[in-house]
C-alpha cells in the first residue's frame, strides 16, 4: 500500500493539521518510511488470534452513581484561550 | 549529600544533620548552576518547592515523616501538578498551568516529599533523544553532545547530574529504561496498571505506565511503595493488596533462573554494548544464578506493532489539543476548521504530527483490518512468546539498548533509524510487562543498561535481582566527570 | 407508480442518572454553562473515565423491556471527530459490541398490531452544547451535557409510514418513562430521535438511498418532517433525480428538511476500542439484580387488566397507555372494592378528557384516584345516577369539596324509596293517559316517553332502574 500525496492531504484533513505543499512532501516521504517499517507485519499470519487491546484480562469497574464534582468554572476558564459569559468561545458553529 | 541513598537522606533528615529545606536548596544551587547546560529541567518554581520543603520540615519535627518526607524529587513535565505549568515538553501547552494534580503527584505530595520542578521531555513522549522537546534539547552528562535518550530525558540528565535526589518518568516504549541506560542510572517501569494514569498526559494509553528513576534498585522501591497502588479514578489501574516492593532485595539469587533471548544478542546490537551486558550475566552466574537460552521469536515484531498502536492511540488522545478549552489557539484564523488546523500546525511539533498523522492513517476506513487489527494480533503473538519464556526462567536478561548514547542531531531526520532504539524495551509494553534497566559497565567511557524483565507483578523480585548486583558491584555509583 | 416509504429510527435516550456516565459531575438540567463541566467533562489532559454503575442498570432495564438479548461482554470505542462541542475530539461510544442486542416492541397502529425489531441498544456519552449570539460570528461552548449518559436505541427499517414511526416513538418514549430510566422531557432534549427515511417502488425488497432527519424532539414534528421528507424524495425520484446519502434537518418554521452543511463531507470516524476502558462485563446474576427491580411492563399489564377485570383489550391497552394512567386506574379500582369496568369508563372517558383540556398529566389530577373512587361509590350503590356524578366530578375538580359532601349540598341524591316512586308513577300515569293507550296498542316507545316523565317529575332523582320496573308492573 504505497501512499501518495493526496493520502497525506486527506489524513492531515481528518487529523485538522494544516500542511503546506512543501511540508506535505516531507511528510509523504518520511511516512512511506515509516509505513514501510509497519508493512513488516503483513507477512505473519494472525488467523484466528484474537486481538489484544488490553495487557490484563480484566473487566471494567464501574463507579457508583454518585456525585463528586464541584462547579470549578473560574478554574478552568482561567486557561482557556477565549470565554463569555461563562461559554468557551470559538468561531461561529455552521450547521 | 547528592549521593546518598533516599534510605540515608531520610535518616539524616530525621536526625536532624540537614533540614528539608537546606536539602531542597542544596538541589537548587546545583539546578541553576548545571541546568542551564544541560536544559534537564523545563519549569522551576523555587518559591512552590521551598515551601513544600518547610511543611516537610514541620511534619519531620512533628514525628509524622514517611520514608520520603523532605526529599527533593524532580518530576517528569508529563504529570498534571495544581499550579504547576505542566508543557508535556510541547507548545501546545507552553501556557498550561495545570488545575488538578495527578495521582502520582497526589501521592508524593501526601508523603511529604518535595516537587523540585518539571523535567524536559520529548513532546507528548514521543522520542528516544529528548529532541523533539518544544524546550529544547537536552544534555547527556556524560557527553554533553550527546543525547540523554527518551522520552524521560530531562529526568535522566538529572538524575545523572544529581540534580535531584530521584525522579520520575513515563515509559511507553522504553522511556524510562533506554535513558536509564544512556545516562547510567536505575529505572523500572511497572506492570500495567500497578501506577495509576489519572493525571498522566496520555500518548497511547494501553501502553504507557509511569516509574521510578533513581541511583539504585532500593531507592526503586522506596519509589514504589510511594508510587503505586490501586487508584478508581483510572479504569485500568488494577486493584490489587498494597505490597512493599522492599521485601525481598536482600534474598539471596542462588538457583535463579535468567532466561536469555537470542533474539536481544543478534544482528543490531553494539559489539561493545554486547561485552558489557555478557560481563554483568557473568556477575549474575557468581551470584549463584543460572542461565538459560530462550527465545522470543516476535521481537523484530515489536517494532511495526508498535509504530501502528502507539500513534493510532496517540492520534486520537492528542485530538483533545484543539484550541478551544486551553493550550495553544492560533493568532489567526478565517473560521472555525482554520483554527483547529492552524492551531494544531502551530501546536504541534514535527515529530508529534507524524505520529497523529500515522496513527489517523492506520485508523482510517479501509486500512483498520490491515493495520490496526493486524498489530493487537501480533500483540498478544508477543505476549505469548513472554508466557512461554517464563515458563522456563524467573527472569529475562538483555540489553536495554542497542548502543550507547547517540550524538545529538545523528539520528534526528531519520525516524526510523531512531524507532529501532526501542528494539529491545517496546516488546515489555505491548505484553504490560514490567521491565527494568540498571547500570552494567561502560562501553567507550559511556553508559550501558542492563535490562532485566520480570513476570507480572514481579517487580520485588526484579528489584531484589538488580539490588543483589548493585551489592557485588559499583556501577550504579558512577557519576559523570567534573559534576 | 406506487411508492412505499421504509423508515427505521435512532432514538437518543438520556439516562436519569445523578452524574455522567464516566465522571461524577451532575447533570441536572439547566445549570449555568459550564458549571457542570468537571474535569472529565471539558477533557483536561490527563483525565480518565470511568463508567457510571447506574448507566450499565439503565441499559439492562431497558433490555429486558424489550425481550433483547443483553451482551456477556460488550466494548465502548471511540469514534473520532472534531467539533467544538466534542471536548475529545472523540465520542466515547459502543460501536461493535453493544450491551444490547437484539429485542422487539409491538405498536398498535389503528386497529393492526405490528411487531418493530430492536436493533440494538448501546450507551454513550452525549455531547455539549453550542449556543449562538454569544458574540457576532462565533458560538459559545456550554459542555454541561457533555458526558451526560445516553442510550441509543436502533430499529430494524420496520416502519412504513410517518403514523407507524409515530406510534412507534411515543411506545418507546412510554417505556423508558415506565421502567424509569428516561425522563422524557423532550423539550430538554432527553429524548431525541434520528430518523432514517428512504423510498422505494412498491413491491421493491431493495432498500432505497436513505437520509437521516437529525434531532426531532416533538412527535408532530417527527409526523411533518417524515411527510416532508418522504414527498421530496418521491419528487425527486419521479423527476429523474437521484436520492444522495446524507443528514438533514427539520425546520418546524417552514416544515422543510434540508440538508446539513457541517456533516456533508465523508465521515470518517476511525472507530476503536477505547484503551481507557476495559470491556463491560453483565453477568446472569447482574441482570437477575436488575430483574427483580423491574415493574410490570405495559404489555403484561395489559394481559392481566383483560384477564383480572375482564376488560376489553381496547381498554386494557389504553389504560396501560403510560405507568400514571395505569397506577391511577389500578388505585380507583381497589378503592372501589374491584368494579374495574366502572373505573375503566370514568378514567379513560370524564378524567381523560378532562386532563386533556387542561394539559395535565394524571399524577397532577386535582381529584386523586381515591376522591374519584368515593363518587363512583355513590354511583355502584345507586345513590346517585351516572349523569349526576359527572356533576359532582366537574365541582370536585374546581376543588369545591369531597363526593359525599357535594351529593348532598347540590340535591342529586336518587330516590330509591319504591314507595314514593311508586306515588310519583301512579301521577304520570293518570296524567298521561294518551301515553298509556299508546304503548297499549303496542307502541314500546311510549314507554320510554313514561319513563322520561317520570325522571323529570321526580326532578332527576329518581333511580331510573326503579322507575323502570315499577311502570312495567303497573302497566302489565
Amino acid at each position: 500500500m504505497s501512499l501518495t500525496i493526496q493520502d497525506v492531504k486527506r489524513i492531515a484533513h481528518l487529523a485538522r493539521i494544516e500542511v503546506t505543499e512543501t511540508e506535505a512532501q516531507a511528510t509523504l516521504s518520511k511516512l512511506t518510511g515509516i509505513l514501510g517499517l509497519i508493512e513488516e507485519m503483513q507477512a505473519v499470519d494472525t488467523t484466528g488470534i484474537t486481538p489484544m487491546s488490553h495487557s490484563q484480562d480484566v473487566t471494567q469497574r464501574l463507579r457508583s452513581d454518585v456525585i463528586t464534582a464541584t462547579n470549578q468554572r473560574e478554574a478552568f476558564q482561567k486557561i482557556a484561550p477565549a470565554v463569555e459569559g461563562g461559554l468557551y468561545l470559538v468561531p461561529k458553529v455552521i450547521e | 549529600m547528592i549521593n546518598q541513598s533516599l534510605k540515608q537522606l531520610a535518616a539524616a533528615l530525621a536526625t536532624k544533620q540537614i533540614s528539608s529545606v537546606e536539602l531542597t536548596q542544596l538541589f537548587l544551587d546545583r539546578i541553576k548552576r548545571l541546568n542551564p547546560e544541560l536544559n534537564a529541567y523545563i519549569t522551576l518554581d523555587e518559591a512552590k518547592t521551598l515551601a513544600q520543603a518547610k511543611l516537610a520540615d514541620a511534619r519531620i519535627a512533628n514525628g509524622e515523616a514517611t520514608s520520603v518526607t523532605g526529599i527533593p524529587f524532580a518530576q517528569k513535565d508529563i504529570f498534571c501538578a495544581k499550579g504547576w505549568r505542566t508543557t508535556c515538553g510541547s507548545k501546545m501547552l507552553e501556557t498550561f498551568i495545570a488545575p488538578y494534580d495527578a495521582h502520582v503527584i497526589t501521592q508524593f505530595d501526601n508523603a511529604g516529599a518535595v516537587n523540585l520542578g518539571k523535567t524536559n521531555m520529548d513532546e507528548f513522549a514521543m522520542g528516544s533523544s529528548n529532541e523533539t522537546s518544544y524546550f529544547g534539547k537536552v544534555k547527556n552528562p556524560w557527553d554533553k553532545e550527546r543525547v540523554p535518550g527518551g522520552s524521560s530525558g530531562g529526568s535522566a540528565a538529572a538524575m545523572a547530574a544529581r540534580l535531584c535526589a530521584a525522579a520520575t518518568g513515563t515509559d511507553t516504549g522504553g522511556s524510562i529504561r533506554q535513558p536509564a541506560s544512556l545516562c547510567g542510572f536505575t529505572g523500572l517501569k511497572p506492570t500495567y496498571g500497578v501506577v495509576s494514569r489519572y493525571g498522566m498526559i496520555a500518548f497511547a494509553s494501553s501502553l504507557d505506565q509511569a516509574g521510578p528513576m533513581a541511583k539504585s534498585a532500593e531507592d526503586c522501591a522506596v519509589m514504589m511503595n510511594v508510587m503505586a497502588g490501586f487508584d478508581e479514578r483510572d479504569s485500568t489501574s488494577l486493584q490489587r493488596e498494597n505490597e512493599d516492593y522492599s521485601r525481598d532485595l536482600n534474598k539471596p539469587l542462588a538457583g535463579l533462573k535468567i532466561g536469555l533471548p537470542k533474539e536481544y544478542f543478534a544482528e543490531g546490537l553494539s559489539a561493545e554494548v554486547a561485552v558489557v551486558v555478557q560481563e554483568a550475566i557473568a556477575q549474575y552466574r557468581k551470584l549463584g544464578a543460572e542461565t538459560v537460552d530462550i527465545s522470543l521469536p516476535n521481537t523484530r515484531l515489536s517494532i511495526p506493532v508498535y509504530y501502528v498502536i502507539a500513534p493510532a492511540e496517540a492520534s486520537s488522545n492528542l485530538s483533545r489539543y484543539d484550541g478551544v478549552r486551553y493550550g495553544h489557539r492560533a493568532a489567526e484564523y478565517t473560521d472555525l476548521l482554520d483554527m483547529y488546523c492552524k492551531s494544531r500546525a502551530e501546536g504541534f511539533g514535527a515529530e508529534v504530527k507524524r505520529r497523529i498523522l500515522i496513527g489517523t492513517y492506520v485508523l482510517s476506513a479501509g486500512y483498520y483490518d490491515a493495520y490496526y487489527l493486524k498489530a493487537q494480533q501480533i500483540r498478544r503473538l508477543i505476549a505469548q512468546d513472554f508466557e512461554a519464556a517464563f515458563n522456563q526462567c524467573d527472569v529475562i536478561m538483555g540489553p536495554s539498548a542497542p548502543g550507547t548514547a547517540f550524538k545529538i542531531g545523528e539520528k534526528a531526520d531519520d525516524p526510523v533509524s531512531m524507532y529501532l532504539q526501542d528494539i529491545y524495551t517496546i516488546a515489555v509494553n505491548l505484553a504490560g510487562l514490567p521491565g527494568m534497566s540498571i547500570p552494567a559497565g561502560f562501553a567507550n567511557k559511556l553508559p550501558v543498561g542492563l535490562q532485566i524483565i520480570g513476570n507480572y507483578f514481579d517487580e520485588a523480585r526484579m528489584l531484589n535481582v538488580a539490588h543483589q548486583y548493585q551489592q557485588a558491584t559499583d556501577w550504579h555509583t558512577k557519576m559523570p566527570e567534573g559534576i | 407508480m406506487q411508492w412505499e416509504v421504509v423508515i427505521g429510527l435512532e432514538t437518543h435516550t438520556q439516562l436519569q442518572t445523578n452524574t455522567k456516565i464516566f465522571s461524577g459531575a451532575s447533570i441536572k438540567y439547566g445549570a449555568e454553562p459550564n458549571t457542570q463541566a468537571d474535569a472529565v467533562s471539558i477533557a483536561l489532559p490527563g483525565v480518565l473515565p470511568v463508567l457510571n454503575a447506574e448507566a450499565v442498570k439503565c441499559a439492562i432495564k431497558f433490555g429486558l423491556a424489550v425481550n433483547a438479548e443483553i451482551a456477556p461482554r460488550s466494548v465502548f470505542a471511540r469514534k473520532n471527530y472534531f467539533y467544538p462541542d466534542l471536548p475529545k475530539g472523540y465520542q466515547i461510544s459502543q460501536y461493535e459490541l453493544p450491551v444490547v442486542g437484539k429485542g422487539s416492541m409491538t405498536i398498535q397502529v389503528g386497529d393492526e398490531e405490528k411487531t418493530i425489531r430492536i436493533t440494538r441498544a448501546h450507551l454513550e456519552e452525549d455531547a455539549g452544547k453550542s449556543v449562538h449570539g454569544a458574540q457576532e460570528g462565533m458560538s459559545g461552548i456550554d459542555l454541561n451535557r457533555a458526558g451526560t449518559p445516553l442510550l441509543e436505541i436502533v430499529t430494524e427499517p420496520d416502519m412504513r409510514s410517518a403514523a407507524e414511526a409515530v406510534a412507534y416513538a411515543k411506545k418507546l418514549h412510554e417505556l423508558v418513562q415506565w421502567i424509569g430510566i428516561c425522563d422524557g422531557n423532550m423539550q430538554e432534549g432527553s429524548f431525541r430521535c434520528d430518523v432514517n427515511v428512504s423510498v422505494r417502488p412498491k413491491g421493491s425488497d431493495k432498500l432505497g438511498t436513505r437520509r437521516e432527519i437529525k434531532n426531532l424532539n416533538s412527535f408532530k414534528f417527527m409526523q411533518q418532517a417524515i411527510e416532508y421528507e418522504t414527498q421530496w424524495q418521491i419528487d425527486t425520484l419521479e423527476d429523474g433525480g437521484t436520492i444522495h446519502q446524507a443528514t438533514v434537518l427539520f425546520n418546524p418554521d417552514t416544515g422543510e428538511t434540508r440538508a446539513m452543511r457541517s456533516k456533508e463531507e465523508a465521515n470518517d470516524y476511525r472507530y476503536f476500542p477505547d484503551p481507557d476502558l476495559l470491556p463491560l462485563a453483565v453477568s446472569q446474576a447482574d441482570i437477575d439484580k436488575v430483574k427483580v427491580t423491574m415493574p410490570e411492563l405495559p404489555e403484561a399489564m395489559k394481559a392481566r387488566f383483560e384477564q383480572q377485570y375482564g376488560l376489553s383489550a381496547y381498554d386494557a391497552s389504553a389504560l396501560t397507555a403510560s405507568s400514571e394512567i395505569a397506577a391511577y386506574f389500578v388505585a380507583t379500582t381497589s378503592a372501589l372494592n374491584g368494579d374495574a369496568k366502572l373505573a375503566a369508563n370514568w378514567v379513560m372517558g370524564s378524567v381523560s378528557a378532562k386532563l386533556n383540556e387542561a394539559d395535565l398529566a394524571f399524577a397532577n389530577c386535582p381529584v386523586s384516584a381515591e376522591a374519584l373512587a368515593s363518587l363512583l361509590k355513590r354511583i355502584a350503590d345507586n345513590t346517585i345516577s351516572n349523569n349526576a356524578a359527572k356533576q359532582v366530578f366537574e365541582a370536585m375538580w374546581a376543588g369545591e369539596g369531597d363526593a359525599d359532601v357535594l351529593i348532598e349540598q347540590k340535591g342529586l341524591k336518587q330516590v330509591s324509596d319504591s314507595g314514593a316512586i311508586e306515588a310519583i308513577v301512579d301521577e304520570v300515569l293518570a296524567a298521561n293517559a294518551a301515553m298509556v293507550a299508546e304503548y297499549k296498542a303496542g307502541k314500546e316507545k311510549a314507554f320510554n316517553g313514561l319513563v322520561g316523565q317520570c325522571m323529570k317529575a321526580s326532578k332527576g332523582k329518581a333511580n331510573p332502574a326503579q322507575v323502570n320496573e315499577i311502570l312495567k308492573k303497573k302497566l302489565a
